[in-house]
This record gives C-alpha cells, structure tokens and sequence, in this order.
C-alpha cells in the first residue's frame, strides 16, 4: 500500500452531464436543510403568528382558502382559526433551536467523557461504560418522557431530558477513537517527549475525532428532532405558549375526520426535514470515511 | 460459556439497580413530593405534613433509598394513589397487551424487513436495491405518532375498514402494531441488505455458485444464514427502541398497556406507577439484550469458540 502511495497520482473523473446531474441532485437535500434552518431563523420575522388565537371565522379553513382579513392561509387554519403556515413556520424554529442546543450540550458531554474513556481507560473507562449501560436500559424515549414529565416544563428540562441519552452516541464514538489514536505514533512521541496529557489530547487526539462526531452529529439532531416532536406530542414539550410540530399534530388529532392538514402538515414538515438532514449526514459520512 | 453467562447476569444486576435508583434520583429532584401533588394546590400545611408521615417521606433520603431499594427488590413500588391498588398489580395487569404489541410489531418488521433486505442486499447497486433503499429510508423518518395518525385517517376514517382507537380484539392491534413495525421494519431491512451484500462477496458464495448450485439454494443455504448474525445482534440492541416507540404508539391508539399507563401517570405525577413501570421496561430490555446474547452464540460458533478460549 505505501509503495503505491509513491507513485499515487490522484485520478480525476471525467465530468460527464451525468455525473453534474448526480452532483446536483446530491445538493438537494442539503439545500432544503439549509432552508429549515433559514425559515427557522428568519421566518419568525416576515411571517405574523399569534399562538394565542385567531379570528373565529376562520376556524378549520382547508388549506390555500381566504381568510377574514384577506390573505390566503397556504396550510389552511386549526381549530383556533390559527394559520397553519406560521404554526409550521415557528414550528420549524422550535425544531431546529432544540436540535441545535440538544446536540451542541450532549456533543460537549459526549465527547468530554468518551475522550476521557478511551484515552485514559482503567477506572474512568470503566465508570464511563457503566453509566451507559444503566442508560441504555430504558426504552428509547422512555427517560426523556419521566424527567419531562416530571419536571416543571421549560426550554432547559426538554433540552435536558433529551440530551440524557442522546450523548451516549457521541461517548461512544469518541471513546473507540480515543483508543486507537492513542496507539498511534504520533501520540506516542508526544507521550515520550514529555507533552502533557491536556495537550495531547486537544492537538493529537481532539481533531481527529472533530470529523466523525460532525457526521455523528446530523443523526443525532434528526433524533432529537425526533425525540422532541414525540414529547410535545404527549403534552411534554415547551410550555403550551410556544409552537412545536409534535403540538400541532395532537391538536389536529381531534378533528382528523373533518380537517385532516392539521396533523398531516407539520408531520410532513417534519418527516422532510429528518430525511435530508439524513442524506447531509450520509455526504458527510462519506467525506470523512474517504479522508481517514 | 457459564461463567461468561455469570459475568453478564451479575452485569444484569447492577444495571437494574443502577435504572432503579436513576428513577429514584430523577423521581427526589422533581419539585413538589408525592403529598402535595396528591392533596393538590388546596391542602393545608399540616394535611400534608400528615400524609408525608404516613408515606414515610419525612424520613431521612437515604433510609427512603435504603427502603424503596429493598420494596423494589421484592416487586413493591407502593401503591397508586390513583388506582388505590398496589402499583405491580396495576402494570401487570397492562403488561400483556404491551408485549403483544411488541411482539406483533417485532414479527411484522422481521417478516418484512428481512424480505426486503434480502431483495436489496442480493442485487447491490440495482433498481431494486435503490428502490428499497429510498422506502427504508422514508420509513424511518416519519414518526410512529404521526404515522399512526395518518393510518387511523386512512384506514378507520375514509376507507371506515379498522377501529381507530381501543384494544382487546385483533382488529384493534392491526394499527398500532403496523404503526409500531414501520420504523423498525425499515431498520432490519437495512442491517440485513449490508450483512447479505457483504455475504454474498465471500468467497464461498463464489464457490457455491461455482459448483452449480441454484440461486435459491445459495441464498437459502448460504447468504442468508450468515447475514443473519448482525441481524440478531442490532435488533437486540434495538428493543429498547421498540419499546419506547410502544409507549408513544399506546398512547395515539388508546391502546391499554404499561406505555399509555406510564405516560398517564407521569401526567398525574403517580410516581409509584411511575417507578414501577419505569423498572420494568428496563429489565425487559437488559433481560432481552441477554437473550440475544446467547441466541447470537447458538447462531455462531465462532462467538461460541470466542467465549470458551
């Protein structure tokens, strides 16, 4: 392998109108998660929505009807005489805003304690591996749905009660990388020169492991989405006065047989996003899979 | 293998004390005890000073553990202050229609996934394969509550052919089992399109067709077989999601098992349904993980051999 390395000259495909369109058809799913995450952002300041209420006369509109004050509710309108558009667009906020923040705090977690573990192994390692153990022995969404339930209900507990499990990924990936980069060269005459086991860990050991936890981290943020969705769904989410994709579709459940847009929209809008956050990820598996 | 299986079952232990006394821990941080949320907003001091008395809540945390630790270890949460019964007799009582469900789902999503998993797998790269591939991948993505949802529209509300809520007769467990399967269908055909793909890259696959045998045969006899193992071994891993997934699927189709119970009783704060419930689902888990375990090592000799040397 390594005399091949020698004369290793990179082979370029040749771009064939095939491949162009195979490379933008690849970017879709990326550019629609990109959008989520714009709408989410910015969305919130175009559109209007109240979630307290709005006219009565515009109660279970069917989607793309007018309403009382003239403009054309797109997704139709709920029970409340709410647009259903706003609801899915702040919805979108809620989604990508818990995602972020539940894979941002169990990423820290995650990797803090799965480094630790396989780089230190003996007792941390030890400790580490048990603690996931426990976690790993309630059903799915079950931990997030007792501590959410329990607790009183606020942005800090949902992120909370979904990062409880969902760091146990990250642990586990940084944790078998930390243990055979430790074996690597590099490390090993840092190690002998006298390098400090923080330093080594932050320059020998941290960037390699940045790569795959970032493709790790797209599965996780469809999960917490997920995840998220499932609890605001049971009535476990935010507090009611914010808009979440879960709440909506409970609420909708009631009048499925006469206005059935109300649950089928944001589910929708939700099943799109998982999958192309889906797809990034896989882009991204495979870009830091090729580079290793 | 005994003392292998020694290990793990101590290891079994020590992880249903450690899911015990998480709940415990979870259930203490909560604002408000068991008394003021029983008595309600209205209660005065000392009513409720008397019931934290009787349920022995005045006491020190630790004798509390100590207490709850070994009531938990004969099965004893204490009693529902809902259904004034004892808190086992409640969830045992929902537990067979949980398992039910699970089971259901479980042998739809194996019958199904592995079917097309194996239709994928044989032929990577081609229409089939691609086609599956993309369902899979759409499967897992929608969320067991809304998809549930969407078939109760489908089937209980326009085509009026199934009950859309409620549990005890068949008819009622076609929804939420099929709800229940789809995402895990979607999974078991994709661990079992790579495992067949990578099989039927072997060698002896080359050597089976070689000498002549039928496609049929080298799939049956040979592919499939040995694509198996991982199938086992991440389904087991993935039990735990299955039953999650229950609870959330109990919960849209009124189904009356431990999952809708537990989400009830999180509601009411009935914390010893709470408790209850909580450490029975992980020792389903952790018992199930064990017993794929072994199955793994009956399917493979080589984890067998492992285990001996």
């Amino acid at each position: 392998m390594t005399t091949m390395g020698l004369v290793h000259t990179p082979v370029v495909p040749v771009r064939t109108g095939r491949a162009t369109v195979r490379r933008i058809v690849g970017a879709i799913p990326v550019v629609i998660f990109g959008l989520y995450v714009v709408a989410g952002v910015f969305g919130p300041l175009f559109v209007d929505y109240s979630p307290v209420g709005g006219e009565l006369d515009d109660r279970l509109l069917s989607p793309g009807s007018v309403t009382s004050d003239g403009s054309t509710a797109v997704f139709g309108t709920d029970a409340l005489g709410r647009d259903l558009f706003g609801q899915v667009l702040y919805g979108a906020r809620t989604s990508v805003l818990i995602g972020t923040l539940v894979v941002l705090f169990s990423g820290l977690v995650g990797i803090a304690v799965g480094t630790a573990a396989g780089y230190l192994r003996g007792k941390t390692d030890l400790v580490a591996s048990r603690v996931i153990d426990v976690l790993l022995a309630f059903p799915g969404i079950l931990l997030a749905i007792v501590i959410a339930g329990v607790f009183d209900r606020s942005l800090a507990i949902v992120v909370i009660a979904l990062s409880v499990t969902n760091w146990i990924g990250f642990a586990r990936l940084s944790r078998s990388m930390a243990m055979t980069l430790r074996e690597r060269d590099w490390v090993k005459s840092a190690t002998v020169m006298g390098v400090r086991r923080r330093r080594i860990i932050a320059r020998h050991i941290l960037p390699f492991i940045a790569g795959p936890t970032l493709a790790l981290a797209t599965v996780e943020f469809a999960g917490a989405i997920l995840a998220e969705a499932a609890l605001s769904f049971l009535g476990l989410g935010l507090p009611s006065a914010s808009v979440s994709w879960g709440q909506t579709i409970a609420s909708g459940k009631e009048y499925l047989a006469s206005a059935w847009w109300i649950s089928a929209i944001p589910g929708i809008a939700l099943a799109v996003l998982v999958i192309c956050v889906g797809f990034t990820g896989d882009r991204l598996t495979r870009h830091f899979g090729r580079k290793q | 293998m005994l003392p292998q299986l020694v290990r793990r079952i101590g290891l079994m232990v020590f992880t249903v004390w450690g899911a015990v006394s998480l709940t415990f821990v979870i259930l203490r941080l909560a604002p408000g005890d068991q008394a003021t949320v029983q008595l309600g907003p209205d209660a005065t001091a000392a009513e409720v000073s008397a019931l934290r008395g009787e349920l022995g809540l005045d006491r020190p945390i630790f004798v509390q553990y100590l207490d709850y630790l070994g009531s938990a270890s004969t099965g004893d949460f204490g009693e529902s202050y809902r259904f004034h019964e004892s808190a086992m007799t409640v969830i045992l009582e929902r537990f067979p229609a949980t398992v039910v469900l699970a089971l259901t789902a479980t042998a739809l999503a194996l019958t199904i996934g592995l079917l097309l998993g194996i239709m994928a797998g044989r032929s990577p790269g081609r229409l089939a394969d691609r086609v599956i591939s993309g369902i899979t991948l759409v499967m897992q993505a929608i969320p067991p509550f809304w998809s549930g949802i969407m078939l109760i529209l489908l089937m209980a509300l326009t085509l009026r052919l199934l009950p859309s809520a409620g549990s005890g007769d068949l008819e009622h467990l076609v929804l939420p089992s099929v709800t229940l399967a789809i995402p895990f269908t979607a999974l078991v055909a994709r661990i079992t399109r790579s495992s067949v793909a990578e099989v039927t890259a072997e060698p002896y696959i080359l050597t089976a067709r070689s000498k002549g045998l039928s496609e049929r045969a080298v799939l049956a006899r040979h592919a499939v077989r040995n694509s198996v193992i991982p199938v086992v071994t991440i389904v087991s891993l993935h039990i735990g999601t299955l039953l999650g997934g229950a609870v959330i699927v109990e919960q849209v189709f009124a189904w009356e098992g431990v999952g809708s119970l537990l989400v009830g009783a999180v509601g009411n704060r009935d914390y010893a349904i709470v408790q209850g419930a909580t450490v029975l689902f992980a020792i389903v888990v952790v018992t199930m993980n064990l017993l794929a375990d072994v199955l793994n090592s009956r399917l493979d000799p080589r984890i067998r051999a492992g285990a001996q040397a």
